[in-house]
């Protein structure tokens, strides 16, 4: 995906969309722009006033330039908006142009079965609940999930990823997203979604403000600004009996430029640009949100949840070492354990058979009967030419000697225990019920991850390592992986009470999965974000979907979250702060004619009343677009304390509010002096 | 609306009783114990009570004189000017102010008088002057009083109220208690 | 030196009233949680027996709304009482002078201005009010401060950790504010003053000879128990016209010195009452910060436009060395009236010991300001309710700032909390605006029927009726006193904004703390911004300069702003 995704083609139609926005019917939800648009409607009142003969408001060219600023202020606003939602939809259309009609191989069904009888139709005649097939070399028409077989997808369409990835009926990587392509085998797909109702398209329609309705905080930040906007309009209203009172008459254009200066029109204009452009930062980072609302909650997370397999540590476990016990034959160990590891798909079971090196198969074995990992026995094993071998941690073989009436032998406790101090994860083998040895598995955690870790602890963000690791070993990891926290030896469900029992205390949670089984806790979870390549049900619990099934896009969501307020909350100060400098830039020119003395607060002087109207109207209309960028960008989030980073954006955008204006005013003055 | 309405009425009248009565009778009771007894300072001249604090009207030319008074001194009916600072008719009284000074006191520079003794009181019965405004006032008194200036500048010196504890807020004379003072000096004076 | 015993005296009077402040604001926390404090042998029995006699049980918790309801049903029976004393003074007793009855309009505008603790005076007590009258509107400058306290006290029990939490009764707050912080201090206040000249007398006026030979007639009364209150319930009502500038009310500089520490002695004293209830010393010192600084801020200019004195005076050749002395009393110096003049209208008392009206136009403007900012210190109880409405909205903004939603104490700030809290904050400038507004139009539309208003013409003229509504709006109490104001449409227009401006500011931070305080509590964090650094003081510091006195800009512009750039 590229990032330069403004052209001219979404400019032109942004521009389009400026005028299109004019409408007061939409304009209305936008409090302070709505009071703009009446203002210039009054204006334009005035000038036909004028052209009709008129003479108490001044010049017909004068009027008729204030109307025009006002009239573009407005165009500027909503120009904000739209390029805005361009630029997201732009965004959106590129992940979503190449699933589009790609043809559908629907298998029809018979009852409740599905026969193998198959008709291809377009892919945007699927419904939800349609079972298709996809083949090698098949484009997938849309989004669903395996019900049979597994096939390796090349998801580079959507991910930028060019590794294929295995996706499989049943277990957590059963989902396939539309406009991916099958590059080998095939998959039977059951459609989640009716066309246009996916994930991108409703974000797309988030984008396109038809849906998107407005966050918590971003209504009481428009009650905050429509507070303000009545407050100047009683400051204008007022104004003219005060000025009665003093015998100066004042001019319609300047009793609206006034009030239209004050109201705080750089941050109404830009609110719901900053809105949008929080979703579609999510959307450069492959992320997709179901609600304006999620980003926003991710800025105030407190804790994150996070996975320690492909989070905190590269993929799995590997097995570093065997160490039998000193009466073993070490190569019989080595041997015993590649037994039990035969049948185990797990990749710990595979990097034992790896490590030893051995070639075995499980034709060389008698009567080979496999046991199965279960969560209650929590060991897995073969039995086999009379042996029952079994691997599993030490309190499961434990458990399994004192039913046999065996020793656990001391020698064997030592070693566990030195392995999970040392951060690796002791699976102790035994034959026929008499331990034979310890095979040590280590993790190896991701470079750079401690200094993400350090990051997030600045910004007030403890993180919680979720293991299955005995405690021991989680805290070895714990540590050098610089997390605060752990859930160890963690079944689902402990995640969802590790969840539930902090929320009570007030704190919120983000938390990655993609499991069935973390759907409860995605769902209760204030922010959850599923992988895309994660279960249909992990999907529809979460309330965002990452694209890229990368495990450390919290940290990166969080961040996105926390820049939304932040501009929001800076462009509201900078915005504000402007006022200053625009009081004392029209006040004296409302009184100055005919108070003379009032010169002494035209501290910028500008040139005359007139020109020092127009500059502020001017400087008004202006900041919109030049803050366009950088309420697309956001501000830049540092995480150096909440103290510091206050002290920062308030010495930028306040003191810059206050003082930008004043050189900005006096310079358009100057140039506007030329032309007056 | 019941719940509420009876308890505030009790409320009201029990306070009533409380802040109203027994508090005033308390503090009514501690007058009475008061060097005071609860009335104003008291000074008594020649048999004449007169109360120290409240400012007299003095603008005859043997006596200190006392500040202009926007109530010309009525202690029944206080009050100040309420001039604006600008007021042009305002600034014309003071400059009238200004200009009856100076007759009466043809040896002082327009720029020594002090404020006080040309601008209006809050009280309309400011009881004292500025030291210097007693002090400026001295030649004239000397003059119509046949008094040596000295024994003013003395007296004068003897009754500054000097800042409190001898370090907050301004020193100033009561003109009251300087004028009886002088009536006394005067009379010692010309006994001899 | 004259000059530097003048500020001795003001720097004396700030610190001495901090150094009270806080013991005084520790023992007030330990009054309104119910813990042991050194009065109780004596008080316990007392409050027990007001509690039977009033026959409420001080024990039952209170909900938000019931706070509210008594609150407004009380003011409502204080309503009736004043206007049924004040109408009918003629014919009670206690009339020693036989002052007449109060016309309707301004026993209106009287009865609300000290039901509100504003204390808003179109009449002069010695020659409007009997000295039963001058009682009864005693036991109002009571009540309405301890109503305002009690009600500050609900605001600070909701803003604890946790969730649910309970807000108290109300009855227990107002009985003990009463008897315990009110009474007690102002028994002591009353003695100094008696001992140092203040009348406490029901004798009437006395007729005496002056030395010049002039017969004067002397008004008294019982001064004395009148004035502690006066000052220290932030009420300011006084009890001759010119107030604390009378000099039986405020005989010398002591008294002045003491008169001026009770006027913010109490506002002080809830700051630190508020750290000891919420155990946060710390925010306790930086709201005080930030109020002080605001303090110091409207200080500093308005002492020295007072003590370089009036320049159109000085170009006739006047050398101002005393000062600004028109309207100003010699006894207490230019230094001393400017100082309190600050401190009366930042506190909402609008007791005044020199007149405002005759302040130079800044420093006047300095006095609005104190009003229309009406939260540094503030008057007692309802200055802080006025302080955490700024602390929400800059909470608002400054939580944005730092990229998370904002949250006040552990509680979120949402829409509903903003929508009150603007109300709260617009109608301040509504009614003050609009007020003058409509004052202005009459009198620039119907100059002959309006002319007796206004005592000085032009810009100083604006400002006496924009004085007029910021003090009505601020319930504070002092006036531009050129300003002929006892008319039928003053009085009710006063009386109309005093209203509105005591109770919807109360209700609003009721409701809006009652809402937190039903919220989750969210445990601070290294994210959360802390309210209780510096920082965030200078935050709440500029919202307080944009809100409260940008949206005045215009209206100083054309009153004072344009009177000091005129000469």
């Amino acid at each position: 995906m590229t990032n330069k995704v403004i052209n001219k083609a979404s400019i032109g139609g942004a521009l389009k969309q400026s005028f299109l926005k004019l409408n007061p019917a939409t304009l209305i939800l936008n409090p302070v722009m709505f009071t703009v648009w009446l203002g210039t409607a009054v204006m334009a009142c005035v000038c036909i006033w004028i052209a009709l003969g008129e003479t108490s408001q001044g010049s017909l060219s004068y009027n008729v330039t204030i109307t025009i600023i006002l009239f573009v202020t407005l165009l500027f606003a909503n120009f904000a908006e739209a390029i805005a939602e361009e630029r997201g939809k732009a965004q959106a259309n590129s992940l979503r142009k190449t699933r589009e009609d790609s043809p559908a191989k629907l298998v029809l069904p018979v009852g409740e079965i599905y026969m193998n009888e198959v008709i291809t139709i377009p892919a945007s005649k699927l419904k939800k609940g349609d079972v298709f097939i996809c083949e090698t070399n098949d484009i997938i028409p849309a989004d669903g999930e395996i019900i049979e077989g597994l096939a390796t997808i090349d998801e580079s369409a959507i991910t930028g990823e060019s590794a294929p990835v295995i996706r499989e009926a049943g277990g957590d990587k059963s989902s396939v997203t539309g406009g991916t392509k099958v590059l080998s085998d095939k998959i039977k797909v059951k459609v989640t979604s009716d066309a246009g109702e996916s994930f991108l398209d409703k974000m797309i329609e988030l984008v396109e403000g038809a849906s998107r309705q407005k966050s918590p905080n971003e209504i009481a930040l428009t009650i905050l600004l429509a507070g303000f906007t009545l407050v100047f309009i009683i400051v204008t209203v007022t104004l003219k009996p005060f000025a009665d009172y003093a015998h100066t008459p004042i001019t319609i254009a300047a009793f609206i430029a006034l009030f239209v200066c004050l109201i705080p029109t750089t941050i109404g204009g830009l609110l719901s640009a900053i809105g949008i452009a929080g979703m579609n930062r999510a959307l450069k980072a492959n992320v997709i949100t179901k609600s304006g609302k999620a980003v926003e909650t991710a800025g105030d997370v407190d804790v994150l949840l996070l996975d320690k397999t492909g989070t905190i540590t590269i993929g799995n476990r590997k097995a570093t070492h065997f160490h039998a016990l000193s009466n073993v034959d070490k190569e019989y160990f080595k041997q015993m354990a590649v037994y039990s590891s035969l049948a185990d798909e797990t990749p710990e079971g595979k990097s034992i058979i790896e490590l030893a090196d051995m070639n075995v198969s499980v034709q060389q074995l008698e009567n080979p009967r496999f046991i199965a990992f279960t969560a209650e026995t929590r060991c897995s094993g073969i039995d086999c030419n009379n042996l029952r071998i079994r691997k599993g941690a030490a309190d499961a073989i434990k458990r399994i000697c004192e039913k046999a009436g065996t020793m656990f032998p001391e020698e064997a406790t030592h070693i566990v225990q030195s392995i999970s101090m040392q951060g690796g994860t002791p699976l102790v083998v035994a034959v026929n019920e008499n331990v034979i040895g310890v095979v040590e598995l280590q993790d190896i955690i991701k470079t750079g991850i401690k200094e993400r870790f350090d990051r997030l602890r600045k910004m007030g963000i403890k993180t919680v390592m979720v293991t299955g690791d005995n405690p021991l070993t989680a805290k070895y990891i714990a540590e050098k992986a610089g997390v605060d926290d752990f859930i160890a030896e963690a079944k689902p469900e402990d995640k969802m009470n590790y969840i539930k029992v902090e929320q009570m205390q007030g704190r919120l949670f983000a938390m990655m999965g993609d499991g069935t089984n973390d759907a409860p806790a995605l769902a209760q979870a204030d922010v959850g974000v599923a992988m895309n390549s994660g279960t249909q049900a992990a999907k529809e619990a979460g309330n965002m979907v990452d694209l890229d099934n990368d495990p450390t896009k919290l940290i990166e969501v969080v961040e996105i979250g926390k820049q939304l307020l932040m501009t929001r909350g800076t462009l509201t100060t900078f915005s504000i702060a402007n006022d200053v400098a625009k009081y004392f830039a029209i006040v004296p020119a409302l009184f100055i004619t005919y108070i003379p003395a009032l010169q002494g607060i035209n501290i910028m002087h500008l040139h005359s009343p007139q020109s020092a109207i127009l500059s502020a109207v001017i400087f008004n209309a202006i900041i919109i677009p030049l803050l366009i960028p950088l309420a697309l960008k956001g501000v830049t989030y540092r995480p150096i304390g909440a103290s510091a980073l206050l002290r920062r954006n308030l010495f930028i955008y306040g003191l810059g509010g206050i003082i930008v204006p004043f050189v900005g005013i006096k310079l358009i003055d100057m140039i506007v002096t030329y032309f007056f | 609306m019941k719940t509420y309405l009876f308890p505030a009425i009790r409320l009201t009248f029990v306070f009533l009783v409380l802040c109203s009565i027994i508090y005033t009778a308390i503090i009514w009771g501690v007058a009475k114990i008061t060097p005071n007894n609860g009335e104003p300072a008291i000074i008594n001249v020649q048999g004449k009570r007169m109360y120290s604090d409240v400012g007299q009207k003095f603008d005859a030319d043997q006596y200190f004189w006392s500040r202009p008074s926007a109530v010309n001194y009525n202690a029944a009916a206080a009050g100040a000017s309420n001039k604006g600072p600008y007021n042009t008719d305002y600034l014309k009284s003071i400059q009238a102010n200004i200009d009856s000074f100076v007759i009466h006191h043809p040896d002082v520079a327009v720029k020594n008088i002090p404020i006080d003794m040309i601008t209006a009181s809050a009280s309309g019965l400011d009881p004292d002057i500025t030291v210097q405004a007693a002090n400026i006032q001295v030649n004239r008194i000397a003059h119509v009083r046949n008094l040596q200036p000295g024994l003013l500048q003395s007296l004068i010196q003897q009754h500054i109220h000097h800042p409190f504890l001898g370090i907050f807020g301004p020193a100033y004379v009561n003109v009251l208690e300087l004028n009886v003072a002088l009536n006394d000096l005067s009379a010692s004076y010309h006994a001899q | 030196m004259q000059s530097y015993s003048e500020l001795y005296g003001v720097i004396a009077m700030f610190i001495i009233a901090v150094l009270i402040a806080i013991p005084l604001g520790r023992y007030m926390g330990k009054v309104f949680l119910g813990e042991d404090t050194w009065l109780d042998v004596v008080l316990n029995p007392v409050d027990r027996f007001i509690y039977r006699l009033i026959g409420i049980d001080e024990n039952v918790e209170m909900n938000w709304k019931q706070h509210i309801k008594v609150l407004l049903m009380i003011n409502f029976i204080w309503f009736v009482l004043a206007m049924l004393v004040l109408t009918n003074m003629a014919h009670l007793p206690f009339n020693p002078d036989h002052n007449p009855s109060m016309p309707l309009d301004l026993a209106f505008n009287t009865a609300i201005s000290f039901i509100t603790n504003t204390n808003i005076q179109h009449y002069a007590g010695e020659t409007a009010m009997s000295y039963l009258g001058q009682l009864v509107l005693m036991l109002f400058q009571f009540i309405s401060a301890a109503s305002g306290i009690a009600i500050s006290i609900v605001v600070i029990k909701a803003m604890k950790e946790g969730i649910n939490l309970p807000l108290g009764n109300f009855y227990f707050y107002f009985v003990r504010t009463c008897t315990r912080v009110l009474l007690p201090i102002c028994i002591v206040l009353a003695i100094i003053f008696l001992y140092n000249g203040v009348p406490m007398t029901f004798q009437g006026k006395d007729t005496i000879t002056t030395l010049q030979g002039d017969t004067v007639q002397v008004s008294k009364g019982p001064v004395a128990a009148f004035v502690a209150i006066k000052q220290l319930g932030t009420n300011g009502g006084g009890f001759f016209g010119p107030n604390s500038a009378h000099p039986l009310e405020n005989p010398n500089y002591f008294t002045n010195m003491v008169e001026t520490i009770a006027i913010y002695l109490l506002p002080i004293a809830l700051i630190f009452t508020m750290g000891y209830m919420l155990n946060r010393k710390k925010l306790a010192w930086i709201v005080f910060g930030i109020m002080t600084l605001g303090f110091i801020l409207l200080v500093v200019p308005t002492i020295s436009m007072e003590v370089r004195g009036n320049t159109a005076i000085a170009k006739m050749g006047i050398n101002n060395i005393s000062g600004n002395m028109e309207g100003k009393e010699v006894r207490f110096g230019s230094m001393a009236s400017a100082y309190w003049a600050i401190a009366t209208t930042v506190t909402s008392n609008g007791s005044v010991n020199a007149m405002h009206d005759s302040f130079m136009p800044l420093s006047g403007m300095c006095a609005m300001l104190g009003m229309m900012i009406n939260a540094f210190y503030g008057g007692v109880g309802v200055g802080f309710l006025n302080f955490y409405i700024f602390m929400i909205l800059a909470v608002f903004i400054s939580g944005l700032m730092v990229g998370r939603t904002p949250e006040l104490l552990g509680k979120k700030i949402e829409a509903r909390e903003m929508q009150i809290a603007m109300i709260v904050a617009l109608l301040h400038p509504f009614l003050i605006l609009t007020g003058t507004a409509i004052a202005s139009y009459l009198y620039a539309h119907h100059p002959e029927q309006y002319a007796a208003w206004l005592s000085n013409p032009g810009y100083h003229g604006f400002s006496e009726m924009l004085y007029e509504f910021t003090s009505a709006s601020a319930n504070n109490g002092s006036e531009f006193a050129g300003l002929n104001a006892n008319t039928a449409w003053w009085n009710i227009a006063d009386g109309i904004v005093m209203l509105l401006a005591r109770f919807i500011p109360i209700i609003g931070p009721v409701a809006i703390a009652a809402s937190l305080s039903q919220k989750k509590y969210i445990p601070a964090g290294a994210g959360t911004l802390q309210i209780d650094t510096p920082t965030f003081g200078i935050m709440i510091i500029a919202v307080i300069i944009i809100i409260a006195a940008l949206s005045f800009f215009p209206a100083l512009t054309l009153g004072p702003v344009a009177e000091y750039f005129s000469f």
